[in-house]
């Protein structure tokens, strides 16, 4: 660490084997894009496999997807890009040094993100009751077309795998607000805060593909 | 150990309890040297009992089932738990950073949660030896991994913890060599090795995911019987083979790239000359790396794929010949009219470059569409994944670590020693394993229990092959541990070589510099600067 740096306090938050801050929040961010990234080739499995089997069942894919909730998943939709306003709210908040807003903004966050649970919650009780579930348990008749079981399959993954990318969301979220709340980050020192939400716009990225790709199929 | 002039690395602070909340990335590193050579150490026992079975056609040690479970074990514990993160996790984290003059990796506390992922994944990897083990094969083809009522959950389930561990290793590799290189150190001035770990960590960043969500996929199928995998619910079971190799390929060069980045280091050191070809040989890390994605589907030439898709994935394949030999030829290039010293790393890197051909070159061979329907799934492609991985990264990840060790622990191996067990070495690899060539060409299939009697006696050449490599390790085991207690005390630079990580006390110091480093010459200027290896220091030189 340089003299410089040390007179300028920047020192509490500077681990010793960056230069400046500047260095440090540069690597986290480029840290964190890439483990975004590896997070897009992780669905990317899930969007490869929707691409074969609906390539291979057209009709059948079709014909599932009108059981889906167009209203439920819209209202999801709106609820999750609303939560990423706030979560963008919560870092320019922070950069400004206010404090109780970003907290306010966090909060919202979390609220919004439990809505969109809770709604899927539902989505999911329903289709549960009817047995439209995926492989050797579904057993609903009503779909025509061949093994449309497959559909749900592919539904349940790739919502499921995205809910449990929202659950972690939450946490994470909640730890940065606990942390903003005993007064971690300033105006100067919010990189925490701002990794979460790139995390975050991610999660609701991959939404806003899923809801056309699975409830709006035409 | 006792007797190091200065506070290193290794020496303070003390306590079991420093090394286990260590974010040091020396200390990490050694860290997972120390798990990673256990596995090595395990899954070659594995390897030996193995070929112990194949003295005869008829049972020798154990049962048909055992026997596919200790080849899927072997083959799972050597890839996963083993080579790949062997040179990036073990020898990069320790070298990375001073080779480019940093004080640590850029994410320090992420490093050491790497490491305590990847042993969380061994164990529960391991665990599924306790739960009746495994006859998949590394793998786990559908449809039979789905139904054989063999611990395939936990195996798996660990391969998709370790896989965390290897993106957090790439990614963080990734971000300390954009961000933390010493002032001065352009991108073609690192050394190759650091570039051979970058081109490591993109294919680890990039192509792991797709395994995790592939495992992942199989874990669902076998559970709840999804049916994506499986014909009879309108699955397909290729598509695994597709998942599957899309990160599987890419792997093997994860596997061998950092060992090209270490030949690099070790013959431009040893031949004491500048490197040929800097930019061809590092372009060419990269070159294999983007290719890498391109030829999974040469695995699955008789798995039914289109005739065109085959064609152009053979095309592919012979491409990837063209950075491979690259690489070759400047290295070759490097020691023409170099003063060539045969120390020990040295001479795993010639055993390198010949054993590295061999095997790249039979690669060839198995890429053709027409050769490949005869060999594939026999004994030749056996052994020439072996000359590949044993033959390439195991010969480098040596070369290095003999080429390290006195970095590392400041102590100096018997190069006596040393020698004997590369011979060792060297000698049984070529007995186990080009035998196999012959016997797979001749049409032994891999994974058989049973053998006609016409292969009975390469098959026994091939067992004493095994012995006498294993034995090698075993001479190698005692000199490297002897030396931490009585080895010679080694200087700064007892190799004379050029690059930052010599800079340094050996060992280093907790944060690697005395001062800020900024480079004063590229690591291969041998041209310009004079340097001499320590036991050359004194004598008279024309």
């Amino acid at each position: 660490m340089s003299a410089e740096n040390a007179a300028a306090g920047t020192a509490a938050h500077l681990q010793h084997h960056f230069v400046d801050s500047e260095q440090q929040q540069e690597s986290a961010k480029l840290g964190m894009w890439i483990f975004l990234l590896t997070e897009i080739l992780l669905f990317g499995g899930l969007f490869c496999f929707y691409a074969i089997y609906r390539a291979w069942n057209p009709e059948m894919f079709y014909d599932a997807h009108t059981h889906l909730d167009i209203t439920l998943g819209a209202i999801n939709t709106v609820v999750l890009i609303t939560s990423s306003v706030t979560m963008a709210l919560a870092i320019r908040s922070m950069q400004l040094d206010q404090k109780r807003a970003t907290l306010l903004n966090l909060f919202a966050t979390l609220a919004l993100a439990s809505v969109f649970l809770v709604i899927k919650y539902f989505e999911y009780a329903h289709k549960f009751e009817l047995g439209q579930l995926p492989g050797k348990y579904y057993t609903f008749e009503g779909i025509a077309g061949s093994n449309p079981h497959v559909f749900f399959s592919v539904y349940f993954m790739m919502t499921g795998l995205h809910g449990i990318h929202v659950l972690i969301g939450m946490g994470v979220i909640g730890w940065i607000a606990y942390r903003t709340s005993k007064g971690h980050f300033s105006g100067k020192y919010y990189t925490p805060i701002e990794m979460t939400g790139l995390y975050w716009h991610l999660v609701d990225l991959i939404w806003i593909f899923l809801f056309p790709l699975l409830y709006l199929i035409s | 150990m006792s007797d190091i002039t200065h506070d290193s690395y290794l020496s303070s602070p003390k306590g079991i309890k420093s090394w286990l909340l260590t974010v040091d990335h020396k200390r990490i590193g050694i860290m997972y040297f120390v798990a990673i050579m256990f596995f090595f150490a395990l899954a070659g026992l594995l390897a030996v009992i193995l070929r112990t079975e194949l003295l005869s056609p008829d049972r020798v040690l154990m049962d048909a089932d055992t026997y596919n479970q200790f080849f899927t074990l072997h083959g799972a514990i050597m890839i996963f738990l083993f080579i790949i993160p062997s040179i990036p996790a073990a020898l990069g984290n320790f070298v990375l950073p001073l080779m480019i003059g940093a004080k640590d990796v850029a994410f320090p506390r992420l490093n050491l949660a790497s490491w305590y992922i990847y042993v969380a994944g061994a164990l529960i990897a391991v665990f599924s030896i306790l739960q009746g083990g495994v006859d998949t094969g590394w793998t786990f083809y559908t449809p039979y991994s789905t139904g054989t009522n063999t611990a395939v959950i936990s195996m798996t389930t660990g391969v998709f913890i370790l896989g965390f561990s290897s993106i957090f290793t790439g990614l963080n590799f990734i971000v300390t060599i954009h961000k933390l290189r010493a002032p001065g150190m352009t991108w073609f001035k690192m050394p190759l090795m650091v570039w051979g770990l970058y081109a490591t960590a993109v294919i680890q960043v990039l192509a792991t995911p797709v395994l995790g969500i592939t495992v992942a996929l199989l874990i669902v199928e076998r559970l709840m019987g999804i049916g994506i995998f499986d014909p009879a619910m309108g699955g397909d079971p290729v598509l695994y083979q597709h998942f599957f190799w899309f990160y599987s390929h890419p792997a093997v060069y994860i596997m061998i790239l950092p060992g090209m980045g270490i030949i690099s280091e070790l013959i431009a050191t040893f031949s004491h000359r500048r490197i040929f070809g800097y930019k061809a040989i590092a372009y060419s890390s990269l070159g294999i790396a983007l290719m890498s994605f391109l030829v999974w589907g040469h695995h699955m030439f008789t798995s039914g794929q289109s005739e065109l898709a085959a064609m152009l994935f053979s095309f592919i394949t012979f491409f990837v010949g063209i950075p491979s030999g690259i690489k070759i030829f400047n290295w070759l290039t490097t020691m023409y009219k170099g003063q060539i010293s045969f120390k020990t790393p040295m001479l795993y890197a010639i055993s390198f470059l010949v054993l590295f051909t061999v095997g790249g070159l039979t690669g060839i061979f198995l890429g053709a569409l027409s050769v490949d329907i005869h060999l594939h799934d026999t004994y030749f492609v056996v052994a020439h994944f072996h000359y590949v991985m044993m033959g390439g990264t195991v010969m480098a990840l040596l070369g290095g670590i003999h080429y390290w060790w006195p970095k590392m622990f400041g102590r100096m191996y018997s190069e006596l020693w040393a020698r004997v067990a590369c011979a060792f070495v060297f000698v049984g690899f070529n007995m186990t394993f080009f035998t196999q060539f012959v016997m797979g060409s001749q049409g032994m299939p891999r994974r058989y229990y049973q053998y006609g009697e016409q292969f009975a006696r390469m098959h026994g050449f091939s067992s004493i092959g095994a012995y006498v490599l294993g034995f090698g390790f075993l001479i190698m085991f005692v000199y490297l541990i002897a030396s931490l207690f009585k080895g010679r005390r080694v200087g700064a630079n007892p190799w004379g070589s050029l690059t930052m990580e010599w800079e340094t006390a050996s060992p280093p110091i907790a944060h690697n510099f005395d001062t800020d480093k900024v480079l004063e010459h590229g690591p291969y200027d041998y041209d310009r600067i004079e340097v001499t290896p320590e036991d050359e220091k004194g004598k008279v030189t024309a």
